[in-house]
């Protein structure tokens, strides 16, 4: 589905990948985790084309990334950042239809499909008149994982989806989201640097530091037996939340 | 109805920007072209039609209008180019042939136009002249030039004839035209040539020295001969007897081509020669300046005293001629603001898009400001002639600045995440432009169509230097005449045209700029503090 192969990058002398190979599973939850620098935003950008490899190679579906083929595939993944990205001059009706439209979907596809994600997010059809700026942040990010889901896409990249939130929203917004993927059955590739949220979300843990993965694994294996002693210091400094969540959520 | 208008909006919003823009620029193209009527072309048959130019003080502004009087009874369709700017903008519009006869000065003709060249004798003017496919009248009669003034009744008490006679008194308070206190023609000669003592000179402006002799802060003063003033405050003008001025007769110079194509117009005009002495022409200034007959009265009596011809003086009314100025101020405005609109936010999104070139578009907009407007308009002229079109682009190139920096600025301004979310969610470049980014620049992009049409406003009056009319014209004619009433005529409807502009620029944003950029972000918090998604909000 989406592979990574021997990934370097830096930016301007500083290294933010070092020889990085990672393969993202289909239908499956895989959630980058790590201190701030580690390089997992970079990861998740060249997945989404955003910057190249200085060296190594992203493999989606089947196909090398490359300027060539960058549309089609973009067309194919889902993208989403914190505080939603929504483009504030449109209305969220036209922020979730606009590439249907670009695609000339015909109205009543785009309508049909716009009331089922509404319904699936949760959103009341009354605000799909309104501009991101009348939203709050939590139906702001519901709007963006709309707009995301709108193509019906293989791979979804969510970028600290919900960093923005406060805690209360936050916590409802994750188990509805939770929710929507496994129904749904998408790829998914997260970025998040709270290890609750990894644990809460992932079917896959990719722990990274420095630029190198450190250990990738289920949540339990993780968290049971460290690859290496920085894995239980990152584990140990989150440890309670992480407990918590656990009970709560399951 | 909120809502209405934003399901309406979400249909049409894609070409809704840019569909707005271009009917502005339409509209203002149009109302440009509309107001700029071309002049209309001679037929072979008729008489040759003839144009005449004149500098902008109020002698030469006579001189013109008496020549177009003298070329329409020669049965000649005449117009009156007044007030252009100085001697390089007439020679060079004569040399052009946008103007085919104006006055001038042998003086200025011999030191300043054909400064360099061996002028020393008639006939080597006059084939320098022909070379340049020009001829000169002879005098007309008078001369414009420097001359020492005292009082009448000081220069009765202390027995002052001749400029010597200044010798022998030291402690007369002289004052100056700051102009002629520097000049090496001026002051300075003057003062070694008499071996003039007195060390009381100061310098001012011209029009104040007057005030300062009528106030009696000054006891002599330098004048041009046939200032209107020198009557009225009763001067004494001292002969140069040492002969130090030099020699500013009045005379015509037109283009060779004219006397073949027009010679009874040539030779109409030709009869001004002699004609004028310097009272008649310091008279002539007077009734202008200080009594306000217009220039074409006073033209008009000129040639039926001096010359027997009886012409016909037309006026034209107030309001007309406000709507003249009017459509010719947004002939200037309309097109140049359309094209500068048009060319200058490609040009901006361009900078925006390519940061090296985007040094040098914003560098060279920014460096044309920096020229005076009269300097690019006189820079203008041998290419592009006098009047409407060097104006129109001297406008446009002003205009460009303001425009393109503020569709950089806007696109510069659009956050990185909104950018990257256009581009993964698979618009094209283009699409990203056109949907995205320039929308979302628009406000700072019309903040920027507007400056540029305030400005644009403003300088278009300075065109009337260079012959395109508009609201500078009777500017120009008040600052001459000293006439507040007249500066007004032109200033007034000039500021409101500005506020007019802005106004519909205001009206265009709620149509350009996006309806989701002009909430008020208070909405977005009060969202925030209502975490219940259910409820329904009024």
């Amino acid at each position: 589905m989406l592979r990574f192969e021997g990934i370097f990058k830096d930016y301007g002398g500083t290294p933010a990948l070092v020889g990085v190979d990672l393969d993202v599973p289909e239908a499956q939850t895989t959630v980058l985790i790590g201190p701030s620098g580690c390089g997992k935003s970079t990861l998740l950008r060249l997945a989404a084309g955003l910057i190249r490899p200085d060296r190594g190679q992203v493999w989606f579906e089947g196909a090398r990334l490359e300027t060539a083929s960058l549309r089609p595939a973009r067309l194919r993944m889902g993208y989403m950042i914190q505080d939603g990205g929504l483009f504030p001059h449109l209305s969220v009706r036209d922020n979730v239809t606009l590439m249907a439209r670009r695609l000339d979907w015909p109205r009543q596809r785009r309508e049909q499909r716009l009331a089922e994600l509404a319904d699936l997010v949760q959103l009341p059809p009354a605000m799909l008149a309104r501009y991101p700026i009348e939203l709050s942040g939590g139906q702001r990010q519901r709007v963006a994982l709309m707009r995301a889901l709108m193509l019906d896409p293989d791979l979804l990249l969510l970028d600290e989806p919900l960093g923005a939130l406060d805690p209360m929203i936050r916590f409802e917004l994750q188990r509805e989201l939770k929710g929507i993927f496994a129904r749904l059955g998408k790829t998914v590739l997260m970025v998040t640097h709270d290890l609750a949220e990894a644990v809460f979300f992932g079917h896959r843990i990719v722990l990274l530091r420095a630029g190198h993965i450190v250990q990738q694994a289920e949540p339990r294996v993780l968290l049971d037996s460290p690859a290496e002693p920085f894995v239980a210091q990152f584990v140990a400094a989150q440890r309670e939340p992480q407990r918590v969540l656990l009970g709560a959520g399951g | 109805m909120r809502r209405g208008a934003s399901m309406r909006a979400s249909s049409r919003r894609l070409p809704a920007t840019g569909l707005a823009l271009a009917t502005v620029v339409a509209l203002l193209l149009a109302v440009g072209f509309a107001a700029w009527s071309p002049e209309p072309s001679a037929e072979e048959s008729t008489p040759r039609p003839v144009t005449i130019g004149s500098k902008k003080f109020t002698e030469s502004v006579i001189l013109g209008e008496t020549l177009r009087l003298l070329a329409l009874d020669a049965g000649h369709p005449a117009r009156h180019r007044a007030e252009l700017g100085g001697t390089r903008i007439l020679w060079g519009a004569l040399l052009s042939g946008e103007i085919d006869i104006y006055p001038e000065y042998s003086g200025t003709l011999a030191r300043e136009i054909l400064a360099g060249e061996d002028v020393s004798s008639p006939e080597r003017l006059e084939a320098a002249l022909a070379a340049r496919g020009v001829r000169s009248s002879a005098s007309l009669g008078f001369e414009n030039t420097y001359a020492i003034a005292v009082p009448e009744a000081l220069a009765e008490q202390l027995g002052l004839e001749r400029i010597s006679d200044l010798r022998e008194h030291p402690d007369l308070r002289l004052g100056f035209s700051s102009e002629f206190l520097e000049r090496a023609d001026g002051w300075p000669g003057l003062q070694q040539r008499y071996r003039l003592p007195q060390t009381r000179v100061q310098g001012l402006d011209h029009d104040l020295v007057y005030r300062g002799i009528a106030a009696g802060h000054l006891d002599v003063t330098v004048i041009y001969t046939t200032d209107a003033e020198i009557a009225r405050y009763g001067l004494r003008m001292l002969d140069d007897d040492l002969g130090y001025f030099e020699d500013y007769q009045a005379i015509l110079l037109y283009r060779a081509e004219l006397a073949e194509a027009a010679p009874d117009a040539v030779a109409a005009f030709r009869r001004l020669e002699g004609a004028i002495d310097a009272p008649a022409m310091a008279g002539m200034n007077g009734a202008v300046k200080l009594e306000g007959d217009s220039e074409q009265a006073v033209a008009a009596r000129l040639l039926s005293e001096g010359l027997g011809l009886e012409v016909t003086v037309s006026g034209q009314g107030f309001w007309s001629q406000l709507g003249q100025r009017t459509l010719e101020h947004l002939g200037l405005v309309g097109v140049s603001l359309g094209a500068a609109i048009l060319f200058a936010v490609p040009l901006g999104v361009l900078a925006a898009q390519q940061a090296r070139l985007g040094h040098l578009i914003l560098g060279i907009t920014g460096m044309i400001q920096t020229i005076p407007s009269l300097a690019l308009f006189v820079f203008l002229i041998p290419w592009l002639g006098i009047g409407w079109l060097p104006t129109v682009v001297a406008l446009f190139l002003y205009s460009l600045l303001p425009i393109v920096r503020n569709t950089h600025a806007g696109l510069m301004d659009i956050p990185v995440p909104i950018r990257e979310s256009a581009d993964v969610l698979g618009l094209t470049r283009g699409a990203r432009l056109l949907l995205i980014e320039l929308p979302l620049a628009a406000n700072t992009i019309l903040a920027g169509i507007k400056t540029s049409a305030v400005l644009n406003v403003g300088t278009a009056t300075v065109a009337a230097l260079i012959g395109a009319g508009g609201y500078g014209q009777p500017i120009l004619t008040g600052i001459r005449l000293d006439d507040t009433a007249l500066i007004m005529q032109g200033a007034v409807p000039a500021a409101l045209l500005a506020l007019g502009l802005q106004g519909l620029f205001e009206f265009a944003e709620r149509w350009v700029v996006p309806r989701g950029l002009r909430l008020k972000p208070t909405d977005g918090v009060r969202a925030d503090a209502d975490p219940d998604l259910e409820r329904p909000r009024p």
